[in-house]
């Protein structure tokens, strides 16, 4: 959550993206992220980036729905208030499947959904820096790190070279605040080093 | 390249005309970015009016009672609940094609996929109107749900299909507004970034919640689309099928039957399938579109209308005999005398179902048929039409004539507010539906510049040296793809 430098250069050929993407990794540079306007298969891979778990989040949620269905059943019909159905067992597991199954999948769906959010931080009013609005139309916004020891014009040639088009060194919020992308609105001040 | 799989060119392409990522996002945003058209306008006022009727009707309903209706005291679920059904089986096309057809990789999905997700939670919503309505004393609606009353607590009884159906339709509506929204996120940022006016910046702004495109995202947007497919393809199965428990579990003769969970589960696709044409012959015409739903699309939705209508002819017939096997007087007198019969009270509406749905489609076992534009939106009319009375034939002329003949009630007729209610969901249906397509892209973007270098025709050419190659060469140099 802090205003970065950057090195930023734009790719307009997954190509040509994949290739950069190892070399600049290689070259010992710290890859901040890819912006793409659609998911790329294997780009994930190729950045290093580790598997997501949101998968096991799912079956955690919708092991919670079916303990929740069938205990709350279990104890409303044969505990709490037991009615007799003509006779039929209180316990009637077979007619409870339906409710258990819906339940299931509704923990499921509704937790995994709450859980991507938070994981990436998205939510009505968040607002984010994301280098170039043309990331979400046609174009691969790479974006590199600028550390200590990063040497902008050195990291700029070299992202020219690996095939990157209108390099450029930008300073962004790295966080989310809250804001309309109608106002030009800022959490922090701009650092004014520049 | 791991971004690029390899796709026959022998397979037709599912973006037609040159398309780079640029002209894919022009394209799909323009309608959105323009200012609606005469046509458009038109037909929103129409279904607001509609929708308005509608509400006078309920309106109607509530004030009076159920007693505005003309049910009686043999057919308790005349038009109302034959309208919730037919709404349910229409909503089931759009999680079928974004769920079903997502794990069975088929990528003609992608240019259908958006309009027909939003058309199913359009439908969703105008069923659950039916039931809600119907309950009379509509304040006390919330006694369905399982919360500790103040009547012991008596809880609700979740042995009964009714019940089932409380947690079914909900949780589909649920699933299916996450599954859509979470998909239309990334294009709502797209529309985001492109927005040059202030209204249109902060709607989308909000909407989109700070999409930026991360790869990290992404990845974790892949996971959730394929799980929630998963989660939503028995969901939708699941849905059909407690309807019809609502029908089978009871002991009427008509109703009574173990084949009814498949067959409605049929029905549904089919009549889905049938709203999702009507919706897109027009849709791509006027928004022109043609190059993102084309021929290829309408052609694969009716060769599934083909299949699911002659599913259904299966289950008509299959029923039919098994009302006479089973030599139960009673179901078979049903069949013969209450449906078969073309003289007796509501035979015209079983035949009517008949060459609707099971003759009618036939047509579209010629290529020519299922490729011709009028004819797809002529028929998917008819079916529609078909499946009404499907399910119309299935309550009405099971419950009119009871075991009782002294309580035999022929000529139901509904009421203006009945058919007001039922014309005013289409209203509300409408309204929804010309809302999304003027606000919302109407085709996945993201999904569409996903399988654009594989799939669009001025890709194709891309393929010539993959298909020339040797297998082994192609091994050789591919196999090592995936493990960057």
């Amino acid at each position: 959550m802090s205003v970065q430098k950057f090195v930023v250069g734009n790719f307009y050929d997954e190509a040509v993206l994949f290739p950069a993407v190892k070399k600049v990794r290689r070259a010992g540079y710290k890859l901040h992220d890819v912006f793409t306007p659609f998911p790329i298969h294997g780009l994930d891979q190729a950045m290093g980036l580790r598997d997501t778990s949101l998968h096991t989040a799912g079956f955690i949620y919708g092991i919670t729905g079916t303990s929740t269905a069938v205990g709350f059943i279990t104890w409303a019909l044969t505990l709490d208030w037991p009615i007799n159905f003509g006779g039929k067992p209180f316990f009637a597991l077979p007619a409870w499947i339906p409710v258990t199954f819906e339940l299931t999948v509704l923990f499921a769906a509704v937790g995994m959904v709450l859980t991507f959010c938070y994981l990436c931080q998205l939510a009505p009013f968040v607002k984010k820096d994301h280098f170039n609005p043309r990331s979400t139309d046609d174009t691969f916004v790479m974006a590199i790190e600028c550390t200590e020891e990063t040497n902008e014009t050195e990291a700029k040639k070299f992202l020219e070279s690996v095939g990157a088009t209108e390099v450029t060194v930008m300073e962004k919020e790295t966080g989310w605040w809250l804001g309309r992308y109608d106002h030009d609105t800022m959490r922090f001040q701009k650092s004014t080093n520049a | 390249m791991a971004s690029l799989r390899y796709e026959s060119q022998v397979r037709q392409p599912l973006v037609e005309g040159t398309k780079d990522y640029h002209q894919v996002t022009e394209d799909i945003c323009r309608p959105v970015e323009s200012k609606p058209s005469r046509l458009w306008w038109i037909g929103f006022l129409v279904s607001v009016a509609l929708l308005l009727f509608g509400v006078l009707s309920v309106a109607m309903e509530v004030t009076y009672g159920t007693g505005q209706w003309n049910l009686n005291r043999t057919i308790g679920w005349g038009w109302d609940i034959t309208n919730f059904v037919w709404w349910v089986g229409i909503g089931h096309a759009g999680t079928l094609i974004s769920a079903i057809l997502l794990l069975f990789r088929q990528g003609w999905r992608t240019g259908v996929n958006r309009a027909a997700e939003a058309m199913t939670i359009f439908a969703v919503m105008c069923a659950g109107q039916f039931p809600i309505w119907h309950m009379g004393r509509v304040w006390n609606a919330f006694f369905v749900l399982p919360y500790p009353n103040t009547r012991g607590p008596l809880w609700v009884n979740f042995n009964s299909p009714l019940l089932w159906d409380v947690f079914a339709i909900s949780t589909y509506f649920t699933v299916s507004l996450l599954f859509w929204y979470s998909g239309l996120i990334p294009d709502l940022a797209t529309l985001r970034d492109r927005a040059k006016k202030k209204w249109s910046k902060m709607f989308y702004g909000v909407a989109s919640f700070g999409w930026t495109g991360s790869t990290k995202h992404w990845q974790r947007h892949e996971a959730l689309s394929l799980v929630l497919a998963g989660l939503s393809t028995p969901l939708v199965l699941s849905v059909h099928t407690i309807v019809s428990f609502d029908f089978a579990t009871s002991i009427v003769p008509g109703w009574h039957t173990t084949i009814f969970p498949p067959y409605f589960v049929a029905g549904a696709i089919f009549s889905g399938f049938a709203m999702v044409q009507t919706l897109l012959v027009v849709t791509r015409k006027v928004l022109s579109l043609e190059e993102y739903i084309t021929l290829e699309h309408i052609d694969v939705m009716n060769k599934v209308i083909v299949l699911t209508g002659s599913i259904v002819g299966i289950a008509y017939l299959t029923e039919l005999f098994m009302a006479w096997y089973s030599a139960v007087p009673y179901e078979w007198y049903a069949f013969k005398e209450n449906r078969l019969n073309l003289n007796s009270p509501y035979g015209w509406s079983y035949w009517i179902m008949m060459g609707c749905n099971v003759l009618s489609p036939q047509i579209f076992w010629f290529r020519k048929m299922r490729r011709n534009l009028f004819v797809t939106f002529f028929m998917s009319i008819l079916v529609n039409i078909g499946m009404w009375f499907e399910r119309f034939v299935i309550i009405v002329t099971s419950i009119y004539r009871d075991y009782l003949p002294s309580s035999w009630s022929t000529y139901y007729t509904p009421t203006i507010w009945e058919v007001g209610f039922y014309l005013g969901t289409f209203g509300l249906f409408f309204t929804c539906y010309f809302l999304f397509s003027k606000y919302f892209p109407v085709i996945a973007i993201a999904e569409i510049k996903h399988i654009l270098k594989k799939n669009a025709k001025n890709y194709k050419a891309d393929m010539t040296p993959v298909e020339n190659e040797s297998l082994d060469a192609y091994a050789a140099k591919h196999v090592h793809d995936d493990h960057h």
